[in-house]
């Protein structure tokens, strides 16, 4: 349980890691959105299942209730962080902002 | 274990500082957003983190949820004020239309 506890959060933190990296590097918006939507929803599962196996460990009652409570998390952070990234693509694309292009300078 | 997670909360908070750079220098409205969006899901990981470190789970795990809700929140009612506003960088704001 250890391992899988490491192994779990070791995975989290490189999919945070790539996800910045992309927020940092790529041309526009949309592309920089996609990356921050996918890439915080599967740093977030992996991390906080990595937490639950944290929690396992302890072997009490109360450990128990505290890594259910974290599944719970992870079912709010699974509906919730789709939608809002949904929602900010929709509001660039109502006012107005146009979808980068090859060719054109990154902005 | 105490180190492992002390580690990678650290590299946690780092990485909040790279995404505080994409919110405080983005081009676009929707940007800084996007940015804030993504500082907001690494804090709620980061506030479990830190009440293992303190022992204390059972109560920051209700902090945690609740500062992800707020975070959800936040970020719909600042699209939802974008379909009116429109999306013009921040220097043609203060200047004329």
């Amino acid at each position: 349980m250890l391992y899988v506890a490491c192994a779990l959060i070791f995975a989290g933190l490189v999919f945070y890691f790539g996800g910045t990296i992309g927020l940092l590097r790529l041309p526009d918006v949309y592309s920089r959105l996609h990356m921050a939507g996918k890439l915080d929803t599967l740093g977030s599962l992996c991390l906080l299942l990595g937490l639950i196996a944290v929690m396992l460990l302890t072997e009490e009652a109360a450990g128990l209730l505290v890594a259910g409570k974290i599944f719970l998390i992870v079912v709010f952070v699974f509906i919730a962080s789709p939608t809002a990234t949904h929602d900010m693509v929709d509001a660039g694309m109502r006012s107005g902002q146009a979808p980068w292009l090859r060719g054109e300078e990154r902005r | 274990m105490e180190q492992i997670i002390l580690g990678s909360s650290l590299f946690l908070v780092t990485l909040m500082l790279l995404s505080l750079y994409r919110a405080v220098k983005g081009p676009t409205t929707l940007d800084r957003l996007m940015g804030m969006n993504a500082i907001g899901s690494k804090t709620t990981v980061l506030i479990i983190m830190i009440g293992l470190i303190f022992g204390r789970v059972e109560m920051f795990v209700d902090i945690a949820l609740t500062y992800g809700m707020l975070n959800f929140i936040a970020v719909l009612a600042a699209s939802r004020y974008l379909h009116k506003r429109g999306l013009r960088p921040m220097n043609e704001t203060t200047g004329k239309e």
